[in-house]
């Protein structure tokens, strides 16, 4: 395939598009998982929300973790391709797709793909509330909240919400 | 002392009220750099879930630095 394996992307993304892509005749096998925007994080009414990508680092990590993913479980083919800027309620906001000889590596190498990229691609999302407020993801209310309790005990929550 | 070029991304690049600057550093390592800029900008920020690359590779808090350097300060990230 020609295709960029990893994309940014600021225009929304046409999943037909890519998954249509993915066809080869070798092929028994397609899995793909879309990462959706939703109203509600943290008990927080959301409204829309903001990516931010470094897209050479984004590109060149989505690259490894793809090639992780074929070493475990042996695929045909696999595009990434996640969203920067505004995005609204319902919009895709990642769209990771694998195609292989059977389902079960699809699934395996889907999952794994985009367990790594959530943890791994320097990309960040903010999040605009319905109240008018606005909050970096893991960021803000972890460093607040250690800043609230003098910074006594370790806190991983931020990297629990990060592998949701 | 080092000059390093600084680079801040999404909270980081709020707090600084830059997305990069110049700065003289006596500094060896990543980590050295993360807690000045640190200290600089008042980023309450703990470096323990944080990324840093130099000169666009991926490094980790142990990861000496050179004069000319190009480090870039990633806050925890929230892909997908």
């Amino acid at each position: 395939m020609d295709a960029p394996m990893i994309e940014i992307s600021e225009a929304p993304i046409d999943t037909a598009k890519f998954a249509h892509s993915l066809g080869d005749p070798r092929a028994g096998g397609y899995v793909a998982f879309e990462g959706w925007v939703r109203n509600e994080n943290e008990g927080h009414e959301v409204l829309r929300l903001e990516y931010e990508a470094y897209e050479p680092l984004s590109i060149k990590e989505g690259e490894k973790i793809v090639a992780e993913a074929r070493a475990r479980f042996p695929f045909f083919h696999a595009r990434v391709v996640h969203r920067t800027g505004l995005l609204e309620l319902g919009e895709v906001a990642v769209w990771v797709g694998v195609v292989s000889k059977h389902r079960d590596e699809a699934f395996k190498a889907c999952r794994y793909i985009i367990d790594e990229l959530k943890v791994r691609l320097p990309i960040w999302k903010k999040e605009h509330y319905v109240n008018g407020d606005s909050g970096w993801v893991n960021c803000e209310r972890c460093a607040s909240h250690a800043h609230d309790h003098d910074h006594d005990h370790d806190h991983d929550h931020g990297a629990r919400r990060a592998l949701r | 002392m080092k000059t390093l070029t600084v680079r801040y991304f999404a909270l980081f690049r709020e707090q600084a009220g830059t997305a990069e600057e110049t700065v003289q550093l006596d500094a060896s390592t990543t980590l050295d750099v993360f807690e000045a800029t640190r200290e600089r900008h008042r980023s309450p920020e703990p470096h323990g879930h944080c990324k840093v690359a130099v000169n666009d590779e991926m490094a980790d808090w142990a990861t000496p630095v050179s004069e000319g350097d190009v480090v870039l300060l990633f806050p925890p990230v929230a892909g997908g």
